[in-house]
């Protein structure tokens, strides 16, 4: 099922059609910019790795908050350093894709919120993602107060076993009845 | 090609919209299923109730056969697909494949046909249970023997539509040369009603490309259904990419939203005017009398000499006055041509058709919407949840746009803690109230003060009409007027209400309002100026009336004199020289086309002028100016969504109110529309930059297709009044001669229909029997708004009853929350 030289096979192609939510043209667009980002050497290796610093520099990631977090949870690498093959690539773009699943965006944004991979967002989670979306100047971070009132708020809304963290089915549940997740959770090549 | 191109890729967004209301919804009801084989049927029903128009689709699809499903089918998914976005991206739907389907529907029936009768043959051939339901039962004893996991997929594949089961008995059958004919002759079929289907059957096939990914499946019989799913998706590829995709990416959704909006106004127009061309225009152009033949279809002598000049022309006089852009020139021939078309009554028909179509679209749309958004009771339950996890739109590229989201969230976040902790503040409370007070005041004055001033400049140019000598403002006086005052005065609105001192969101909410009390004041008192004139003109009709009778019998004296024998019957006198009555409905055609014309220059000169210019200055001129002008003061224009937004439905409501006296201005709209949505694409990317609140209106979208309804019932009344109580004009119209335009239908049940429809009629109109059904309906209204409290109670009360269970017992949350 891998990638043969800079071209996808027939094959391989199929395959992954089956196995995302995207459309041939999807991915054949997802492979054509993917290899722009490889060395000239790289360009004909099977598995060929692209580390995140250039990954986040696709012009669809590079005002994101969340593109260290992005890369690191779809990503496959034993060193965790947030590297991406095409296939984990092939993932980012299916999680994120418009025909995805409210389940499968869901599950994905638990674990880009969950910054410290610990399968719950407790409140240093909730705190970073606050930060993250009030941007980097300092004027706009929030003081400290209004960041615990804030994260207070949030716990009473959607803990609903009242443990302090929300775990998965929590935050499906919040996101469930959000109108508008769906389609701001989006990424088109 | 390009133009085709263009159609093609102005999809995407409404398309990746659509299957967004289709994805929450279909996943919904996934969620809902998951729990087993047993209970799919109730979900498939719940599904039904749930899903609306869609959900009823295929809930029926189980008990019929195939080929009624494949008639029925269409109907249910275009009506499906006739939902309207209204939510920015939730959106989409219905009609922006409009100008496509009609190539496509051909080749779409004949396909699915061709499609069906090759899947039956398979069915036949591999089992003897005949449609769905063996279809069904057939897959369930493969999914047993499978595999026990595949129960989620299972339910999707219930749920899909006829032509996913098709494609899966084909698979059963199983000859790839089977599917790729199949699939073949489904890369053809692309009608409308196709696209609404196939959009979610594409959301079929993901949901179970999803459920495939998540569970483990032996991986021959993944493949299978995966790539049958997978040919359908890829018949989607290049509906995903587009137009909106720019426009999203620099701006985030809001603007998307507009132009889903706009896409969806010009699919409407363009049915409307499909029905008026085809229904009223056409006929009196290919079966009516031709131009010249009688008075009402020729310029009259005085007017001959300056009927073609440009100026005459522009004003909408001359030979435009009479040609079929206007309701004057329509014969009341009760039928025409060979067929035997009864024109009048077709134009009365398709008059109140144009009401009762955009108001079924409307309500519709709004209704999806109010199921998409999932009540607004929920609201506040998460308010700060959501702002937290769902507000970041990832579709946004651009590091400017960035910015200005995270100052929103910032502020929002502010905003949102303040209020949480806000007790009313006192300070001041007085002169706060003062204040309001006074800002209120001085608003009413100034929309008072408009309304005068439209009363009074087409006082104005009622005056003007008897002169001859007029300067182009004199002519055009009144248009400017009422555009002008459409520009300025919300600006205006804005500076008062800095008095106010309100929260952000309520000051927006009252600034909307003014905005739409503004255009709702200035065309009424524009109509009933207009009325005004109409009553005049009566008068005058009246007068006329008498003065040709008697001019065609003094034309018929003279011709027996000179011909010295009074046996001879006279040629008719030259349809020129009859005297002809004012035909006070042309008159206000005239007026509404005009009105719309102007409407369109001014606004397409304000954002050239408005937007561009000022983008051009301030780029140029900000090397050798004094201060920053970017940063500035001109710098350059915010995309004002919800001034854009009113101002397309009021122009929709000035086209609903004109199609009557003029069936040729559905035609212009349309045409405006589509220009517009280039225009306007191309103005937002070149010159405006994105707005600092960023305006979250998936919530406002309901908002704006309830002041669309409004603005449909207020344009409604006018044509209403006009058919029931003003007599028709005596010369001119298709009903001219009658006393009440709608005595037409009265002659048409008198004449053409039997005898007993008529006894039927007549029994129907009885007061006896419409007071009670009149009861009975309030009864009904009262009834099932007392139900839905009861839903109501009973869904709160579950809510707390869950809440409950899940903070005593814990283990459960995971099951139930």
């Amino acid at each position: 099922m891998g990638t043969t030289a800079s071209q996808l096979s027939k094959e391989s192609l199929s395959e992954y059609q089956e196995l995302t939510f995207l459309t041939k043209q999807e991915i054949l667009l997802a492979h054509k910019r993917f290899t722009e980002l490889l060395e000239k050497h790289e360009k004909d290796q099977i598995d060929a790795r692209v580390p995140m610093n250039k990954i986040i520099t696709l012009p669809e990631l590079k005002s994101n908050p969340f593109k260290e977090r992005i890369c690191h949870v779809f990503s496959t690498s034993e060193q965790k350093d947030g590297s991406l093959t095409f296939e984990d690539f092939l993932d980012l773009l299916s999680a994120f894709s418009d025909s995805a699943t409210l389940e499968i965006k869901s599950h994905y944004a638990f674990r880009i919120f969950d910054f410290d991979d610990d399968g719950t967002l407790d409140c240093a989670d909730l705190e970073k993602l606050v930060n993250c979306l009030t941007g980097e100047t300092n004027d706009a971070k929030l003081s400290s107060t209004e960041m615990k009132q804030l994260i207070s708020n949030i716990l009473e809304e959607s803990d609903i076993d009242k443990d302090g963290t929300v775990n998965l089915s929590e935050f499906q549940h919040v996101i469930s009845r959000s109108p508008d997740f769906v389609s701001s959770f989006k990424i088109v090549l | 090609m390009g133009n085709s191109q263009r159609n093609s890729r102005i999809l995407p967004l409404t398309a990746a919209a659509h299957l967004h209301q289709v994805g929450i919804e279909i996943d919904g009801d996934l969620s809902e299923s998951d729990d087993g084989g047993t209970q799919r049927r109730p979900n498939r029903r719940q599904a039904g109730g749930r899903g609306g128009a869609k959900g009823r689709g295929r809930g029926k699809k189980p008990a019929s056969d195939d080929e009624d499903e494949e008639d029925e089918a269409p109907r249910g998914r275009r009506g499906a697909n006739r939902k309207k976005p209204a939510k920015k991206r939730g959106g989409d739907d219905e009609d922006e494949s409009e100008d496509e389907p009609p190539k496509r529907k051909r080749g779409g029936a004949a396909n699915k046909k061709k499609g069906g009768k090759a899947q039956d043959s398979d069915d036949d051939d591999s089992d003897v249970g005949k449609g769905k339901k063996g279809g069904k039962e057939r897959r369930r004893k493969r999914r047993l023997r499978g595999d026990g996991k595949g129960k989620g997929k299972d339910k999707g594949k219930d749920k899909d539509d006829d032509k996913d089961k098709k494609k899966k008995k084909k698979k059963k059958g199983d000859s790839s040369s089977d599917s790729s004919s199949n699939s073949s002759e489904e890369e053809e079929s692309m009608s409308e009603g196709e696209m609404a289907r196939l959009m979610e059957e594409v959301e079929e096939k993901k949901k179970l490309i999803a459920n495939i990914r998540n569970k483990p499946w032996r991986m021959q019989r993944r493949l299978k259904h995966l790539k049958e799913a997978q040919e359908f998706v890829d018949k989607f590829e290049g509906v995903f990419f587009g137009k909106g995709k720019a426009g999203s990416g620099h701006f985030g959704s809001s603007v998307a939203s507009y132009f889903i909006f706009l896409r969806w106004m010009y699919g409407m127009n363009l049915v409307l005017f499909g029905f008026t061309f085809g229904l009223v225009v056409i006929p009196e152009v290919l079966m009516g009398l031709p131009y010249g033949s009688i008075p009402r279809k020729t310029v009259p002598r005085a007017e001959q000499d300056t009927a073609q000049d440009y100026s005459v022309l522009m004003d909408f006089n001359g030979y435009c006055k009479y040609s079929v852009l206007f309701y004057g020139y329509y014969n009341n021939q009760r039928t025409i041509g060979v067929l035997k078309f009864r024109l009048p009554l077709s134009y009365l028909m398709v008059s109140i058709g144009t009401f009762g179509y955009s108001l079924m679209l409307v309500i519709r749309t709004m209704a999806k919407n109010a199921d998409v958004g999932g009540g607004d009771g929920e609201d506040s339950d998460f308010t700060f949840a959501w702002k937290m996890f769902t507000s970041w739109d990832y579709l946004i590229g651009n590091a400017e746009t960035a910015d200005n989201k995270y100052a929103s969230i910032t502020t929002s976040f502010k905003e949102s803690i303040v209020d949480e902790q806000e007790n009313q503040k006192d300070e001041n409370i007085h002169l706060r109230r003062f204040l309001r007070v006074l800002a209120n005041f001085l608003i009413t004055c100034s929309l008072g003060g408009s309304g005068y001033l439209i009363y009074f400049v087409v006082k104005r140019s009622q005056e003007f009409a008897t002169r001859d000598d007029l300067s182009w403002y004199e002519k055009n006086e009144m248009e400017i007027v009422m555009s002008l005052l459409g520009l300025v005065c919300p600006p205006l609105f804005e500076t008062i209400a800095e008095l106010e001192d309100y929260h952000p969101r309520i000051a927006l909410k009252w600034q909307l309002g003014r905005i739409f009390a503004l255009f709702l004041g200035n065309l009424y008192t524009f109509l009933f100026a207009l009325f005004d004139e109409v009553n005049t003109k009566l008068e005058e009709e009246q007068a006329i009336k008498n003065a040709s009778i008697w001019a065609m019998k003094e034309y018929y004296a003279n011709y027996s004199r000179l011909m010295n024998d009074s046996e001879a019957t006279p040629p008719p006198m030259d349809p020129a020289d009859v005297i002809r009555g004012p035909c006070w409905e042309t008159a206000v055609g005239i007026e509404f086309v005009k009105l719309t014309v102007s409407d369109i220059q001014v606004s397409y000169l304000t954002i050239l002028i408005g937007d561009f210019a000022r983008a051009v200055i301030v780029r140029f001129l900000n090397y050798c100016w004094c201060w920053d002008l970017e940063a500035g003061f001109p710098s350059y224009a915010e995309f004002d969504i919800s001034g854009n937004v009113l101002g397309l439905v009021f122009n929709q409501g000035m086209i609903w109110m004109g199609a009557f006296y003029a069936p040729g201005l559905v035609g212009i709209n349309v045409l405006r529309l589509l220009s517009s949505m280039y225009y306007q694409c191309w103005a937002v990317m070149a010159t405006n930059v994105p707005h600092e609140r960023v305006f979250k209106a998936s919530k406002s979208n309901n908002f704006y297709m309830g002041l669309l309804l409004l603005v449909l019932f207020l344009s409604l009344l006018p044509v209403v009044y006009t058919i029931m109580t003003l007599p028709p004009s005596f010369d001119c119209g298709p009903f001219s001669g009658k006393d009440k335009m709608f005595d037409v239908v009265m002659e048409t049940i008198d004449l053409d229909l039997p005898a007993f429809m008529g006894t039927l009629f007549s029994y129907a109109a009885n007061p006896g029997l419409i007071i009670p059904a009149v009861l009975l309906m309030v009864l009904a209204i009262y009834y099932l708004n007392s139900v839905s409290e009861a839903y109501q109670n009973s869904n709160m009360e579950l809510k707390k009853k869950m809440k409950m269970v899940c903070r005593k017992s814990p283990q459960f949350s995971l099951h139930m929350c």
